[in-house]
């Protein structure tokens, strides 16, 4: 089972603000803030630790705010963290993701790993057509053929189930769902072996959130692909995660099978999320 | 008799800690019983007595408070359910545990027929045999064909059942919990599932069956394990400080 360890974090902290030799200590679910009030930084996550492997999906809920983003972006380069370690496996290989140089995790970000943010301007370039979002990430891997760029472009959206004729229309013109669909398959361009969902389905209408769920699903399945799925909808958890990851100012309060923690919750605070979700 | 069980429960306890009633509510107490391969072990007792809580701790939905579910793996290996690895615990799930229950979680665009052949796609089955038994199996069931393709979503109680006992018994896994699964059944379905349930007790899986019927106990059981209420039922504690009050 270790060979197929895909992630491996341990103890990753990000700080916002100068920090101070008191943060960790001021802050956290016992103090009810993730503000220091020593020196006013912010603890958006601090001593996540966790592993992941081939063909799973994590979850990880909690309030807004509880840093859930935070850990996601961290992993995916967006952010650099404060201290921490995460270990990346792939094809045979080891990646040390906090110490590799600019070009190393431009390699990481743009062919083995996808992000799907929950605001598709962040993911998406709005200046180029859906198509064209598709073709920018496949032109930074090996494929530079026009026709071939073009056809993997039309196969990841016929997949992904966005009407290809509209591939050259802007992604302005596409509603929420679609451009969560075109994020996607901009994703999975590359095949990637550690996909980013970041509230994934958040603000869409029931029905276009459930086909966004079954395709989530469908590519778990065909591809093996490791997935961490940020919600605050425990639906949502129940639906994609295996186990789950509970946060809240920062930490994690709470982590198990995704059934368990939902049906037996341990933390008090847990207790109330999954109450007030019924 | 001289087969060895595949699982042992041994003492198991689960007390619930509600935080925010400031409450400790015992759910099932000193449990202890066996599975063993081709036979049925019947849980009985009054509702409240437990029976849904031990199986869920089994299958590890519940975290036991104590005891141990030493469970004998397909490779000879001996683990303690209670406190194995849960990357483990899911690996058993998708290959030698099932679980009937009256719940049902699926996505919206599944149909039922895959719903129920998805264990067998998963273990390498080709798609089209394991639709095949899959209807097979929801036709002995008697969910009419209209549904077969439809989303079990929004199915009645009852449906949903028939859908969870095709799933569960086509997987044949090595150890299967059931709980009540003929609840809301007819008593023409509810022979077809004596029936299928004797015929996987033949291909070797060992069963757990919480049934509130006498008679499926009598039609079905070979060893039959009877549970009380907890005595001593509730505690109430401080919230504030987690001590009992
Ligand atoms: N660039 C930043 N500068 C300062 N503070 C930040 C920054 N980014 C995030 N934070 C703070 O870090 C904490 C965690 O933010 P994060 O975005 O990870 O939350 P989240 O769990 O994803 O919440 P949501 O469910 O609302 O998306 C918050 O208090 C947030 O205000
Ligand atoms: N998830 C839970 N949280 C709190 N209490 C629970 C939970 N599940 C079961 N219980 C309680 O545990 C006791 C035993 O329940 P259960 O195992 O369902 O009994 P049975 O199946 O024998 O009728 C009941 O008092 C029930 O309310
Ligand atoms: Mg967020
Ligand atoms: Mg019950
Ligand atoms: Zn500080």
């Amino acid at each position: 089972m270790t060979n197929d360890k895909v992630l491996q974090v341990r103890n990753l902290s990000k700080v916002y603000g100068k920090g101070c030799s008191k943060c960790f200590e001021l802050t956290g679910p016992e103090h009810n803030t993730n503000i220091c009030p020593h020196c006013g930084s912010v603890v958006a996550a601090h001593d996540i630790s966790f592993d992941l492997y081939k063909g799973e999906i994590l979850g990880i809920m909690g309030e807004s705010g509880s840093g859930k983003s935070t850990a996601v972006k961290n992993l995916f380069f967006d952010e650099i963290p404060s201290s921490g370690q995460a270990i990346f496996f792939d094809e045979g290989k080891q990646y040390d993701l906090f110490n590799l140089n600019a070009q190393q995790k431009r390699h990481l970000r743009n062919h083995r790993f996808g992000m799907v943010y929950q605001n598709p301007h962040l993911g998406l370039n709005f200046n180029v057509s859906a198509g064209g979002n598709i073709a920018e990430r496949l032109l930074m891997s090996q494929l530079s053929n026009y026709q071939e760029i073009r056809e993997r472009a039309i196969e990841l959206l016929h997949r992904t189930e966005v009407l290809t004729e509209r591939m050259d229309e802007m992604p302005k013109n596409f509603s929420g769902g679609m451009q969560q669909r075109v994020q996607i398959a901009k994703a999975l361009a590359t095949n990637p072996t550690l996909l980013f969902l970041d509230e994934v389905t958040t603000g869409l209408d029931l029905s276009v959130q459930a086909a966004i769920l079954d395709l989530i699903m469908e590519i778990q399945r065909e591809s093996e692909t490791a997935m961490i799925a940020v919600t605050h909808d425990l639906g949502v958890i129940r639906l994609l995660a295996g186990r789950t990851i509970v946060m809240k100012y920062g930490r994690i309060i709470e982590s198990g099978l995704t059934d368990q923690i939902l049906e037996d919750p341990q933390d008090a605070y847990t207790q109330r999320l999954v109450a007030s979700a019924l | 008799m001289n087969i060895q069980p595949i699982l042992e429960v041994e003492d198991f306890s689960k007390t619930f800690i509600l935080h925010e009633q400031g409450k400790s509510l015992p759910s099932s107490q000193s449990v202890f019983l066996k599975a063993f391969p081709g036979r049925l072990t019947a849980l009985i007792g009054p509702t409240g007595a437990g029976k849904s809580t031990v199986l869920k701790g089994i299958y590890r939905t519940y975290l036991p408070t104590s005891g141990r579910i030493m469970f004998t793996t397909g490779q000879g290996q001996i683990l303690d359910l209670a406190l194995a690895d849960e990357h483990k615990i899911l690996e058993l799930r998708q290959e030698e545990i099932g679980f009937v229950t009256q719940f049902l979680h699926t996505l919206p665009r599944q149909s039922t027929e895959d719903v129920v052949a998805m264990p067998l796609i998963k273990e390498g089955v080709p798609h089209d045999i394991a639709l095949e038994k899959a209807r097979d199996i929801l036709g002995k069931l008697n969910l009419p064909e209209r549904l077969w393709a439809v989303s079990p979503a929004t199915f009645s109680g009852g449906e949903k059942q028939r859908v969870n006992l095709a799933r569960g018994l086509l997987a044949q896994p090595r150890l299967l919990l059931l709980d009540e699964p003929t609840a809301s059944l007819d008593a023409k379905t509810t022979d077809r599932v004596i029936e299928l349930i004797q015929n996987l007790k033949e291909t070797g899986t060992a069963m757990i069956a919480i049934f509130h019927d006498m008679d499926l106990v009598k039609k079905l059981a070979d060893d039959v394990v009877k549970l009380e209420p907890p005595v001593g039922t509730e505690h109430f504690f401080n919230s504030n400080t987690n001590e009992v009050a």
